[in-house]
C-alpha cells in the first residue's frame, strides 16, 4: 500500500468543493433477530456469545427455512424513522439483494429495494461550535446484518494474504435499519465536522429511542462515508468514494479530512478519481482501495417472495409518533439550561459522547458536577488507556452511587478511585468493592487516635511544635497515621484528633 | 453466458457455454412474449395470495446447537466453518 | 388377519378403520409396505431411501393404541416422503448430487405434523433435482419409472411419490407442487394429487423452488385419502409467512360427502376454450370429453369459458421460477453443508464455490439458474421478471371472471400419456410444454386436483382430469373430485390401478 499524496486541508477547500453523503447501519437490539427467532447478538444479554450459538435455520440459509419478520424490529424502525423527519411508506416491501458471499448464509441478504419503510427525512446537527446543519436524508430501510469472517494466516488478519477464513453466522439477521442521506453540499471546512456530528445525532437518536445500544466498537453503528470533490465552479458531480465501516465518531471525522486532501491531490496532478469502495485504517489514519464498482455488481433485486409487505396503520405510525423522544438539538439546549454547565463544560460533555451517561447520572442521584466529573476524568482515562468506551466500563448507577459514598464520606476521593477500579475490574458495584476490598473511610475514633498514638511516639516533638503554634507540624504526623490506615482514614478528621490532642 | 456464469457462481465448460447458449436463446425467443400483454397500465403480483403485516413476537426460539449448526459442515475449525481464501472484499 | 397382498391394495382410509378396530397393527401394515418396496423397488426406483427405523415408528403407534391413548385418524398408516422435504432421521436431497447424504437438524412442518399424527414415514422419494422437471428423469439418483410400463416416465417432479402410490408400495405420499408435480404425476401414473390453495399447506422445510408457486399436498390413491392426508398437514404455520391464517373444513369429511352425496347437480364446470382438444393427445382428449359427458349425464352444467391468458403461462412460469430458483438455489456453495469440490491446491472461495456448483448441479439445474440469473439481470428485468408478474394479474382477472360464471373449472391434467425415458430429454423447451394445464394454478394460487380419468385408447395408459376451483376452496375440489372418482369407478367396475399391467390388481 503506497503512501497517498496528501494536499494541505485549506488548499483543497479553496479549489475544489466537498459534495458529502452517509450511509449508517444502526443496529437494533431487539431480543430476537429480524427474520429469525434466534437471540439477537446485538442485544445486550448475548453480545459474549461463543461462535454459532445464536443461529437459527433461516440465519445460515438451511434448506427450507423460510424468513418471519420480527414486529418490534419493524415497530424499532419506523420510529426511527418517523424521529428523522421521514415519511412512512403505506406500503412498503422486502426484497432480496443476491450476491455470493460465505458470511452471507443464503447468498442473498433481505433488505429494501424500491419500497423502503421510510424516506424524505432531514436530521439537524449540531456541530462543534454550535452552529445548527440540515441533513436531508434520502431513505431509511431495514435489512439483515451478515455473519462474521475471521481471516487467519498471513500477517495482518486482513483478507489479503490469509490462507483461510472462519464464518460464525451469530450476526447473521441481526436487523439493521440503513439511513441513506441525501448528497451533502455546501459543508466546505466543516464537512470533516458534519460527518462527525451527524454520526454523533444518529446515534443520540437511536440512543433515545432506545432502540440500538449504538456502540460503534462494538459495531452496532457502522459508518460509510461518501466523499466526492468537484472543481469550484463545476455543476457535475465528481466521482466518489464510499470509504466502508468506520468505527468511531473521530475516525469518520478524520476519514474525511483525509479523503478530501487524497482526492484533491489526484485531481490537482490531473488524475481521476476511482469509483470504489475504500478502507479505513485507524492505525495509519489513512484509507485504502477496496472493490472497485464493476458490472459484477449486479445484485438482481427482486420482491422478496417469502414476506409480505409492511403496511403500517396510520394508528400506529400516530402511536410511535406519540413516543417519540425530543430531538437531540432540543434535548441538548434543555440539558445544558438544567445542568448549569459553562458552554465549553458542556461541548466537552456532547463531544466525548457522554451526554447520555452524565444525564442518566444526574438521573441516579449525583449532582451534574459530580456526574461530569467523574464521567469526563477519571472513566475517560482508563477508557482512553484501554482503548474501550467509557460507556462499556460503568454504569451510571454505578457512578451515582460512587459519589454517594463519598458524599456520605464513607469513601475519600482517593479511594473512590481504588473502588472504580474494582468495580471496571468486575467485582461489582460500588459498595460490592468497599466492602469486599475493605476500602471504607476508618470512621472508629479509637482506630485512629491509636494509630496518633503510635505515629507522637514515634515523633515525640511534634505535640509540643504545635502546641507553640507550629500547626503545619501535625503533617508529618498526618502522613505517618494514614499510611500505617493505609489510607483508609480521612486526613481531615486525622488532622483534627491531632488538634484536639495538642490542646490537652 | 461467461457472465451469467460469473453472476450464479458456476463454473461452466467451454462445451456447457456453448450448449447453453443455443438453448437460452431458444427458450428467451419463446419466453419474450410475456411481454406482449404485460402493458403499463398492468399491475405485478409477486404473491398469489395478497397478505400483508406478518409478523413474529420478538420471543426468542428455533436456536440450533453448535453441533446442529455444524453437523453437515465441509469443514470447520473452532466451532466456525472454515473455507479458503477470500479473493474478494464484503459488499 | 390381512394377508400382506391385501394390506398393500387397502386405502388409507380403509386401513385406518383396520388400525383402530384392532383388526391390523401398524407393525403388520409397515412390513407389508416395506416387503412391497423389497419386492418392485429395484424396477421402479421411486424411493432414495427407506426409513430403518419404519417399524420401531410403528411399533410405538400400536404401543400407544394398546394403552389406550386416542390417536389421530390415521395413525399407523405408512407414509412416503418427497425428498423435497426436509427431515431429521433421513437424509434430504432434493434429488441432488450437490446435497447427498444431507441430515436437516429440523423437520418440515408438513413432517412434524405428520410424525404427530402418527403416521410412519417409510422412506424418501425421487424427483427431479430440486423439482426442476416433468419427468424424473432430472434426478441425480436415476430416473424412476412409471409402473404401467417401466420404459415410461412416471412424471415429474413427484414421479417418486406418485409410482410409489402406484405400485402400491405406499398408501400415501408427500408431494410439491409449483407447476404441476403433484397433478402430472397423478395423471400419468393413474393416481390422485391435490396441490392447495397458496398457503394452505405449510412451506417451511421445503426445499424451495419459487418460493411463490411452491405448495406442498398429497398424493393418494383415492380422493378421500388425500382429504385425509390435508388434514393432518394443512392449516396455519408461524413459521412459513405466506401461510393462511384461516381455519379449514374437514377434506376427508368434503370427500365423503362428494362421494355419497349429489354434489354434480346443477355443478357448473368451466371449460376453457382457449384449450383446444387439437392441443392435446387423441386418447387424453377422449377421455377429458367422456368424463364430462359422464358428469352431464348426473347434472352438471357444462359452460364454456375464456381465459384469455392462459396461453402466456408457460412464459410467465418459465421466467418466474428460474428467476426464484437462482437465488433460492445460490445457498448451495460448499460453505455450510453438503458437496465441495476443491478445483485446485490454493482455490479461493469463489473458485471452490464456482467449481461444486458446476459439479453439484445437474444440467436443467443449470440451465434453468442460469435463465433466471439472466431474467434478474439489470436490464432485462422489467422485460422478463416484471411482465412474468403482470402475466400473473393477468392470469388472476382471467380466473375471477370465469369463477363469476362457474364453480369449477375442468381441464385435462397433462397433454399427453407417459412418454418414453429420454424421449424429451433433449428438448427442454417441449418438456416445458407439459404444464401447459397445470401452471395456471401455480400462477395465481389456485387449487388444483386431478384424479384418474381413464386410460388412452391408444396406448392404454392412465389420463387424469383437472379440477380448479377459486382460491381457499379446496373443500369444493375434494367433494367434486370424490363425486367424479365414485361416478367412474363405479363405470369401471373397480379402480383404475386394478387395470395395472405389471403388478395392478389382486394379484
Ligand atoms: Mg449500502
Ligand atoms: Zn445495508
Amino acid at each position: 500500500m503506497g503512501r497517498d499524496k496528501l494536499m494541505d486541508f485549506d488548499e483543497a477547500l479553496e479549489r475544489f468543493e466537498p459534495v458529502l453523503g452517509f450511509e449508517v447501519h444502526v443496529e437494533l437490539n431487539t431480543r430476537t433477530k429480524m427474520f429469525s427467532a434466534a437471540p439477537n447478538p446485538a442485544h445486550s444479554a448475548n453480545h459474549d456469545a461463543a461462535p454459532n450459538t445464536l443461529v437459527a435455520p433461516v440465519d445460515m440459509g438451511l434448506p427450507g427455512a423460510l424468513p418471519v419478520v420480527n414486529e418490534e424490529a419493524v415497530r424499532a424502525s419506523i420510529s426511527l424513522g418517523l424521529a428523522l423527519g421521514c415519511r412512512i411508506a403505506p406500503s412498503s416491501r422486502f426484497a432480496r439483494k443476491n450476491y455470493f458471499y460465505p458470511d452471507l448464509g443464503k447468498n442473498y441478504q433481505i433488505s429494501q429495494y424500491d419500497e423502503p419503510i421510510a424516506f424524505e427525512g432531514s436530521v439537524e446537527v449540531e456541530l462543534e461550535d454550535g452552529t445548527v446543519v440540515t441533513v436531508a436524508i434520502e431513505r431509511a430501510h431495514m435489512e439483515e446484518d451478515a455473519g462474521k469472517l475471521t481471516h487467519v494466516g498471513g500477517s495482518t488478519g486482513r483478507i489479503q494474504g490469509a490462507e483461510y477464513s472462519l464464518v460464525d453466522y451469530n450476526r447473521a439477521g441481526v436487523p439493521l435499519v440503513e439511513i441513506v442521506t441525501k448528497p451533502i453540499f455546501g459543508a466546505e471546512h466543516r464537512a470533516p465536522d458534519i460527518a462527525k456530528a451527524y454520526v454523533q445525532t444518529i446515534r443520540d437518536i437511536v440512543l433515545a429511542l432506545g432502540i440500538s445500544d449504538a456502540r460503534m466498537e462494538r459495531g452496532n453503528l457502522r459508518c460509510d462515508a461518501n466523499v466526492s470533490l468537484r472543481p469550484r465552479g463545476q455543476e457535475r458531480l465528481g466521482t466518489r468514494t464510499e470509504t466502508k465501516n468506520v468505527n468511531s465518531m473521530r475516525s469518520v471525522e478524520r476519514a474525511v479530512r483525509y479523503e478530501i486532501q487524497r482526492q484533491a491531490a489526484i485531481l490537482a496532478a490531473g488524475g481521476m478519481i476511482t469509483q470504489e469502495t475504500r478502507h479505513w485504517h485507524e492505525d495509519t489514519g489513512t484509507t485504502s482501495p477496496g472493490r472497485p464498482k464493476s458490472d459484477a455488481d449486479d445484485y438482481r433485486y427482486f420482491p422478496e417472495p417469502d414476506l409480505l409487505p409492511v403496511a403500517p396503520a396510520p394508528s400506529l405510525i400516530d402511536e410511535l409518533r406519540a413516543g417519540l423522544p425530543e430531538q437531540p438539538v432540543v434535548r441538548r439546549r434543555r440539558l445544558k439550561a438544567d445542568w448549569g454547565f459553562a458552554d465549553i463544560e458542556f461541548r466537552g460533555v456532547v463531544n466525548a459522547g457522554l451526554l447520555g451517561e452524565v444525564e442518566a447520572t444526574v438521573a441516579a442521584g449525583a449532582t451534574p458536577a459530580a456526574a461530569r466529573k467523574w464521567w469526563m476524568s477519571e472513566i475517560s482515562r482508563i477508557a482512553n488507556a484501554d482503548g474501550r468506551e467509557p460507556g462499556e466500563l460503568v454504569t451510571p448507577a454505578q457512578v451515582a452511587q460512587l459519589q454517594r459514598l463519598v458524599d456520605e464520606g464513607t469513601l475519600t476521593d482517593k479511594l473512590a478511585r481504588q473502588v472504580l477500579e474494582g468495580v471496571i475490574a468486575g467485582e461489582g458495584d460500588p459498595a460490592d468493592v468497599v466492602a469486599s476490598r475493605g476500602l471504607a473511610v476508618v470512621s472508629d475514633d479509637t482506630a485512629l487516635i491509636a494509630a496518633i498514638d503510635d505515629a507522637l511516639a514515634a515523633q515525640p516533638d511534634v505535640l509540643q511544635k504545635i502546641r507553640d503554634g507550629k500547626v503545619q507540624a501535625a503533617g508529618a504526623v498526618i502522613g505517618a497515621v494514614m499510611k500505617a490506615m493505609r489510607g483508609q482514614a480521612d486526613a481531615a478528621r486525622v488532622r483534627e484528633l491531632i488538634l484536639e490532642r495538642a490542646a490537652q | 453466458m461467461r457472465h451469467l456464469g460469473v453472476l450464479a457462481r458456476i463454473q461452466l465448460s467451454d462445451e456447457e457455454v456453448t450448449r447453453l447458449t443455443g438453448q437460452l436463446d431458444v427458450i428467451v425467443d419463446n419466453i419474450a412474449k410475456v411481454s406482449e400483454v404485460a402493458t403499463a397500465d398492468v399491475v405485478a403480483t409477486s404473491h398469489p395470495i395478497p397478505l400483508q403485516n406478518v409478523f413474529r413476537d420478538d420471543v426468542a426460539a428455533d436456536v440450533l446447537t453448535v453441533e446442529q449448526v455444524l453437523q453437515n459442515a465441509p469443514e470447520a475449525a473452532d466451532n466456525r466453518f472454515r473455507v479458503t481464501a477470500i479473493l474478494g472484499e464484503e459488499q | 388377519m390381512t394377508a400382506p397382498a391385501d394390506i398393500i391394495h387397502l386405502t388409507a382410509a380403509d386401513l385406518a378403520s383396520r388400525l383402530s378396530a384392532g383388526e391390523l397393527s401398524s407393525v403388520e401394515a409397515t412390513t407389508a409396505h416395506l416387503d412391497r418396496i423389497r419386492e418392485v423397488d429395484g424396477d421402479v426406483h421411486a424411493f432414495l431411501h427407506v426409513n430403518e427405523r419404519a417399524l420401531e415408528i410403528a411399533a410405538d403407534i400400536d404401543r400407544r393404541r394398546a394403552a389406550g391413548e386416542t390417536l389421530g385418524p390415521i395413525a399407523g398408516v405408512p407414509l412416503a416422503i418427497k425428498d423435497v422435504l426436509v427431515t431429521t432421521d433421513m437424509p434430504s436431497t432434493s434429488g441432488s448430487r450437490i446435497l447427498e447424504g444431507y441430515m436437516s437438524p429440523y423437520d418440515a412442518t408438513v413432517v412434524a405434523r405428520s410424525r404427530a399424527a402418527g403416521l410412519v414415514p417409510l422412506g424418501k422419494t425421487n424427483m427431479d433435482e430440486f423439482a426442476m422437471g416433468s419427468s424424473t428423469e432430472h434426478s441425480a439418483y436415476g430416473p424412476t419409472r412409471n409402473p404401467w410400463d417401466l420404459e415410461r416416465i412416471p412424471g415429474g417432479s413427484g414421479g417418486g411419490s406418485a409410482a410409489a402410490v402406484a405400485a402400491f408400495e405406499a398408501p400415501l405420499a408427500l408431494g410439491s407442487d409449483t407447476g404441476g408435480s403433484i397433478r402430472q404425476p397423478a395423471h400419468v401414473t393413474g393416481t390422485v394429487g391435490m396441490k392447495p390453495t397458496y398457503g394452505g399447506v405449510s412451506r417451511y422445510g421445503a426445499i424451495a423452488l419459487a418460493s411463490s408457486l411452491d405448495q406442498v399436498g398429497p398424493v393418494t390413491r383415492t380422493v378421500v385419502d388425500a382429504g385425509l392426508l390435508h388434514d393432518v398437514i394443512g392449516g396455519h404455520d408461524p413459521h412459513d409467512a405466506t401461510s393462511l391464517k384461516e381455519s379449514w373444513p374437514s377434506f376427508a369429511s368434503a370427500a365423503r360427502e362428494g362421494a355419497s352425496g349429489d354434489v354434480l347437480r346443477g355443478l357448473r364446470v368451466g371449460v376453457i376454450s382457449e384449450l383446444p382438444d387439437s392441443g392435446f393427445q387423441p386418447g387424453v382428449s377422449a377421455r377429458f370429453r367422456a368424463t364430462l359427458d359422464a358428469m352431464a349425464a348426473q347434472g352438471a352444467e357444462i359452460v364454456e369459458v375464456s381465459a384469455p391468458h392462459f396461453e402466456y403461462g408457460v412464459a410467465a412460469y418459465y421466467l418466474i421460477l428460474p428467476a426464484e430458483a437462482s437465488s433460492n438455489l445460490a445457498k448451495f456453495d460448499s460453505v455450510r453443508f453438503g458437496m465441495r469440490v476443491i478445483p485446485h491446491a490454493g482455490a479461493t472461495v469463489e473458485e471452490v464455490m464456482a467449481a461444486t456448483r458446476e459439479a453439484g448441479f445437474g444440467d436443467e439445474v443449470k440451465r434453468r439458474v442460469i435463465l433466471g440469473t439472466y431474467a434478474l439481470s439489470a436490464g432485462y428485468y422489467d422485460a422478463y421478471y416484471g411482465s412474468a408478474q403482470k402475466v400473473r394479474t393477468l392470469i388472476q382477472a382471467d380466473f375471477d371472471a370465469a369463477f363469476a360464471q362457474v364453480d369449477v373449472l375442468a381441464t385435462p391434467s397433462a397433454p399427453t400419456t407417459a412418454f418414453r425415458l429420454g424421449e424429451k430429454l433433449d428438448d427442454p423447451l417441449q418438456m416445458y410444454l407439459n404444464d401447459v394445464t397445470t401452471i395456471p394454478a401455480n400462477l395465481a394460487g389456485v387449487p388444483g386436483i386431478s384424479i384418474p380419468a381413464g386410460l388412452a385408447p391408444e396406448d392404454g395408459l392412465p389420463v387424469g382430469i383437472q379440477f380448479l376451483a377459486p382460491a381457499r376452496e379446496d373443500a369444493r375440489l375434494y367433494r367434486v373430485g370424490a363425486a367424479v372418482e365414485t361416478l367412474l369407478v363405479d363405470e369401471w367396475g373397480g379402480p383404475l390401478l386394478d387395470r395395472m399391467p405389471l403388478w395392478g390388481g389382486m394379484a
